[in-house]
């Protein structure tokens, strides 16, 4: 129960978060220099023509007023117009977003499925040569740019290996199924299409690879930290007092409780991935939020710029709140107290 | 874990000392430090031992154009015949100016907010955290990109962004630093004696939060360095011709693999002051013995 209240509490602080950012987004959108009316109806149109549009997009009214017409329509669910592409923002986001969850999802699963194994490596052989080591792929992860390692990954990739595709969603003949989650490789795979999967995998694999460098690292790092704090404890201690074997101290009773930390960072962190995710979408031609971000940015498409940071936001806000119960499944005291330690 | 062992005639061995001893004894902080040593002459001394001064412009030089790394050009040439080494010096001006000026002005005021909210609490913390809460929900990077972009693309805009949102990860760190010192006796004593709220803040707590900062922003110049070279590399940071080391590995990417020092080799030197600054980071963070700092 208390567990409950906790996170209607998370959710509540989440909403005004979103709040928040809206008011600092519109900010930046509107009050900026630069008209966006005439920006989308191009150099040659009459004034009337972009005054007519700028009326009709509303930019004419007080700032207040234009403040609650976006709040309005963001709690409908409507991001407004793109003024570049003349269709809802809705529309161009839900295409893409599919692609960047995709691509940020697997590099998560990946950054857990490798990084919490080697913490628990490091930690076991604290001080050895396999800690280094782990430590060495912690710091070269972390500094490493991350177009720089999308741009060796893709050469790598293209020129020597000959295996790996190293642009795109998928091969141009390649059969895409019916669109039902909008992941590809859940989409091939509810259809039983196996041929589909392996390609839509297979060009998963490189920039899901460049993208979880850097987390990789980090939940390794934390991963170990937190092992070697959580051995120190006196009922690893009574465990071993009482005869349990090493193997079993270590995932029966460690490693759950040094769960926690790699999720919490996960989630302060979470923003940071997905800005990379933009660098390493343009690399490999991704077809995601950021090259529609990009883009709707260069040309100066306001909503559009609007509809991708608070996308972005809400997918943060989403994320750490997943997050918030996880760690609730994984530390019962977390569940009883109602708070995170 | 005093250093010194109380010898016969040991002599007194100062503060200084100890932590001078302890530091040139972890090699993460000497090898960090020294990087970033280089990396500092190298961008000071640029127009003095760069080979060809005159690269740093607009300058076109078909006849070296592509020239693989040599003994006249080390890291080789552009796609206008430029010494990629003279630019790459010019560039890590850049790139340190950058995180210098976003620091600079991210880190005193995030530190401020910190104490604020940790040393006040209520309505101040409400305030002051949630604020944070709002501005780590937004990626620099995408922040960077809105702000550039609506703006005219340019070296301070990309400066005004990032710092714009780095101050967040200052707030929380000194703030959480901040809570559990305001309880202290020595807060408690200062208060008594009638001291100032600004004496508190500033003159009790700021020093207990000094080694923490420090450690912070270590890591935290590599990581603008980082976040710099990705909106440059995106074409919204420095504009041409000025060098820009993420510039110039987007433009050499074009050129890949088979003129690999192009985009490499930049990119190797970006790779190069990150690591710096990050390993003295973790060295200074060993030295003063605050973990919590990331």
């Amino acid at each position: 129960m208390e567990f409950l209240y906790f996170l209607i509490r998370r959710a509540l602080w989440s909403a005004l978060v979103l709040i928040g950012l809206s008011i600092v987004i519109f900010t930046i959108a509107r009050v900026m220099p630069g008209d966006p009316a005439r920006l989308a109806m191009g150099p040659r149109a009459s004034q009337e023509q972009v005054d007519d549009l700028r009326r009709k997009m509303g930019l004419d009214r007080p700032l207040v007023e234009q403040y609650q017409h976006f709040i309005a329509g963001l709690s409908r669910g409507d991001l407004g117009l793109s003024f570049l592409t003349k269709r809802p923002v809705n529309d161009d986001i839900a295409e893409t977003f599919a692609a960047t969850f995709e691509l940020v999802l697997s590099t998560i699963t990946l950054a857990f499925l490798v990084g919490i194994p080697l913490g628990v490596v490091a930690a076991a052989n604290k001080d050895g040569w396999i800690d280094n080591l782990v430590r060495l792929i912690a710091i070269f992860g972390a500094v490493t740019p991350s177009f720089l390692l999308a741009l060796l990954l893709q050469v790598f990739a293209g020129y020597v290996l000959h295996v790996l595709p190293t642009t795109g969603r998928f091969s141009p003949d390649a059969p895409i199924p019916h669109s039902v989650t909008g992941l590809l490789t859940i989409d091939t795979l509810i259809a039983g299409n196996f041929a589909g999967f392996a390609d839509a995998f297979k060009h998963l694999l490189l920039p899901s690879l460049a993208l979880s460098a850097a987390t990789v690292g980090q939940i390794a790092r934390i991963t170990r930290s937190s092992m070697i704090d959580v051995a120190k404890q006196d009922y690893i201690e009574a465990a071993r007092a009482f005869g349990v074997p090493g193997r079993v101290r270590m995932f029966k009773y460690m490693l759950r409780p040094a769960f926690v930390p790699p999720l919490t960072i996960l989630g302060l962190e979470f923003a940071s991935l997905l800005g990379n995710a933009f660098v390493v979408e343009l690399v490999f031609s991704w077809p995601g939020m950021a090259s529609y971000g990009v883009r709707s940015i260069l040309q100066k498409d306001l909503n559009a710029v609007m509809g991708v940071v608070m996308i972005s936001g809400l997918f943060f806000v989403l994320v750490n709140l997943t997050i918030d119960v996880l760690v609730g499944v994984v530390d019962p005291r977390v569940r009883i107290r109602g708070e995170r330690a | 874990m005093s250093a010194a062992v109380a010898g016969e005639s040991a002599p007194r061995i100062s503060t200084a000392y100890q932590n001078w001893r302890r530091f040139s004894r972890n090699p993460t902080a000497v090898i960090g430090s020294a990087i970033v040593v280089i990396v500092l002459a190298a961008a000071l001394l640029a127009p003095l031992i760069a080979p060809y001064p005159d690269h740093v412009g607009a300058v076109v030089n078909f006849r070296a154009r592509h020239l693989p790394p040599s003994a006249r050009y080390w890291f080789g040439t552009d796609n206008v015949g430029r010494d990629i080494f003279t630019r790459v010096l010019f560039g890590y001006r850049i790139s340190l100016l950058l995180a210098a000026v976003v620091l600079g002005a991210a880190v005193p005021l995030g530190a401020t907010l910190g104490l604020i909210a940790g040393y006040f609490g209520g309505w101040a913390e409400i305030v002051i955290m949630r604020l944070t809460d709002v501005a780590l929900a937004i990626p620099p990077l995408v922040m960077a990109l809105a702000v550039t972009a609506v703006l005219t693309p340019n070296l301070v805009h990309a400066m005004l962004a990032i710092a714009a949102l780095w101050w967040t990860w200052h707030t929380r760190l000194i703030f959480s630093i901040t809570r559990t010192l305001r309880t202290q006796e020595f807060v408690e004593a200062a208060r008594t004696l009638g001291a100032s709220p600004f004496h508190i803040l500033f003159r009790e707590l700021l020093p207990n939060c000094a080694s923490a900062i420090l450690v912070k922003t270590s890591l935290d110049f590599g990581f603008v360095i980082l976040i710099g070279a990705a909106l440059s590399y995106l074409g919204l940071g420095v504009q041409p011709p000025t060098p820009d080391l993420g510039t110039m590995v987007a433009n050499g990417a074009d050129f890949l693999p088979d003129r690999w020092w192009e985009s490499l080799l930049p990119g190797a030197a970006i790779l190069f002051v990150a690591l710096g600054f990050n390993l003295l980071g973790d060295g200074l963070r060993d030295l003063f013995d605050v973990e919590s700092v990331r």
